[in-house]
């Protein structure tokens, strides 16, 4: 008996994730469906303030610090090969094609994704989703599509400003520490980029604004049990946003090599 | 004179993985009368109201308004549109001040201007006796009894055919549930309005029904006249009526 305890242990798992990605597949679908129809546009300009402009300063600040970190690592190995004359080059391209998008989106994922899940479940608890039903507002219309649609618009807009403040963290490392001239440290960091390098970490943005956003509504539209399921739904957002982060990122790195 | 049905649940049963919450419910709710709906807690009351708000999809049967069906899971089925909701918590958005609360269907279903919006949002507030200067806070500025009075005016505020009542004085203290309990039947007699209420509070039921339903194991147990409650030869109706066991 104990020797098929692993097995069902395993098969409820996988049976379990499927069960999960279905949900969250129709879910997407759902929502996708709702963009037809009336559309909030107080509701939506509402969530680019929230989602955009008050993560400003945590996606700002993440920013700074990992170009910084970036420069002095890149350093540390170039030094051994002598090649610290790349740092410029490769913080530039290593902020804007990865470390932009990734490190915004997992912070909003921190940030938004938790937010976002506690007030939609919080709604769910206290009948709330129940009454905008009854007022013959569609749930989906109203709470997932604004923060779906502000998710996808506002993300590629933060990363470009955290791409800016990554690639001038390196910068302010490399001219104070590093002793590189900042005429030659700017100009090695324009000629490496592409337009490409740029558009792609802004394609990858809009996705993960898309994931994170609706991780989110998805797990607070279905919270279950008061406070305690409020708080479940706002974890699961975060790992689950995180994580399919994480894969999209991978899937989308792969697709633009 | 026979009445005219508003809303006739019809075969209802609704399960909740094994458990089954609604067993082949039918009862019918006549136009411009006030039916209330008692039932000990987990038999099926709030289920019942839910499946007539197109709230839980039936697994069987359905519930008609005006002999429409109702579709379950669309915000956009007409029967909605004649209806007010007064929920157990009340459900007023924290994010919104009172008025617009009230106001919210005028404004986001029907594209009310804000200040013909606000104006009719008063005449509201003013008909639960809420004074003009609450319009203006915020939810959780409430007590519970002002709560439940701003909720019910965002009930009746589309002049609606159709109130449902949750648990309308759960939590109030017996002077301020006095009070919903005549607002409440002020309302639904001014509007004309079919009502369906579900309590547990006898006296509520006294003062709000015309016709009572006693749900036991997702089936109607007895259905008639308040007159008739007191007088019925159901032990099970007399005993949960009266607030004692069964077995006393």
């Amino acid at each position: 008996m104990t020797l098929f305890n692993p097995v069902r242990a395993l098969g409820r798992g996988v049976l379990s994730l499927l069960r999960s990605i279905g949900a969250i597949a129709i879910f997407a679908g759902l929502s996708l469906r709702a963009v037809i129809g009336p559309f909030f546009l107080g509701q939506f300009t509402q969530q680019l303030v929230r989602i955009g402009f008050l993560s400003l300063p945590v996606v700002g600040l993440t920013a700074l610090f990992t170009g910084a970190a970036l420069a002095l690592n890149i350093y540390v190995g170039g030094e051994r090969f002598n090649a610290e004359s790349f740092v410029p080059n490769i913080v530039a391209l290593g902020i804007v094609r990865e470390l932009g998008p990734v490190i915004a989106a997992l912070m909003l994922a921190g940030r938004v994704s938790s937010g976002i899940a506690a007030e939609i479940g919080a709604m769910r608890a206290t009948e709330q989703i129940d009454a905008l039903h009854t007022l013959t507002i569609d749930p989906m219309r109203f709470l997932v599509v604004p923060r779906v649609l502000a998710g996808i618009v506002v993300l590629p807009l933060l990363v470009l400003v955290a791409d800016i403040i990554g690639v001038f963290g390196g910068f302010l490392v490399g001219i104070t520490t590093l002793e590189f001239d900042p005429t030659v440290y700017v100009r090695n960091s324009a000629d490496i980029l592409e337009r490409w390098d740029v558009i792609s970490g802004l394609i990858k943005a809009a996705v993960f604004g898309f994931l994170l956003t609706l991780m989110g509504c998805y797990h607070g539209y279905y919270a279950q049990g008061g406070a305690q399921g409020v708080g479940r739904a706002a974890t699961h957002a975060v790992v689950s946003a995180a994580m399919l982060i994480f894969a999209a990122n991978f899937i989308l790195t792969s697709m633009f090599v | 004179m026979s009445s005219t049905v508003k809303i006739a649940w019809k075969n209802v049963t609704k399960r909740f993985g094994s458990k089954t919450v609604l067993d082949r419910l039918s009862l019918d709710a006549n136009e411009g009368k006030s039916l209330v709906i008692i039932g000990g807690s987990g038999t099926g009351k709030s289920v019942t109201i839910k499946t007539a708000l197109g709230l839980i999809p039936p697994d069987k049967g359905h519930v008609e308004i005006d002999g429409r069906r109702v579709r379950s899971g669309d915000p956009s089925d007409p029967g909605l549109d004649q209806i007010g909701m007064l929920f157990q918590s009340g459900a007023l958005f924290d994010s919104l001040t009172v008025w617009e609360n009230v106001a919210f269907k005028l404004l986001k279903a029907r594209k009310m201007k804000r200040a013909e919006a606000r104006e009719r949002a008063i005449e509201a507030l003013e008909q639960v006796d809420l004074e003009p200067d609450v319009a203006g806070r915020a939810p959780r500025e409430l007590s519970g009894g002002m709560l439940k009075r701003a909720s019910l005016a965002r009930a009746i505020v589309t002049r609606p055919a159709i109130l449902f009542f949750d648990e309308p004085t759960t939590g109030l203290d017996p002077v301020t549930a006095d009070v919903i309990n005549r607002l409440i039947v002020r309302q639904v007699k001014s509007l004309g309005a079919t009502a369906v209420t579900i309590t547990h509070d006898m006296a509520s039921m006294r003062m709000i029904a015309d016709e009572v339903a006693m749900i036991e194991d997702g089936r109607i147990r007895w259905r008639g006249g308040l007159d008739g409650i007191d007088s019925c030869a159901d032990p099970a109706v007399c005993a949960f009526v009266q607030g004692r066991s069964i077995d006393d």
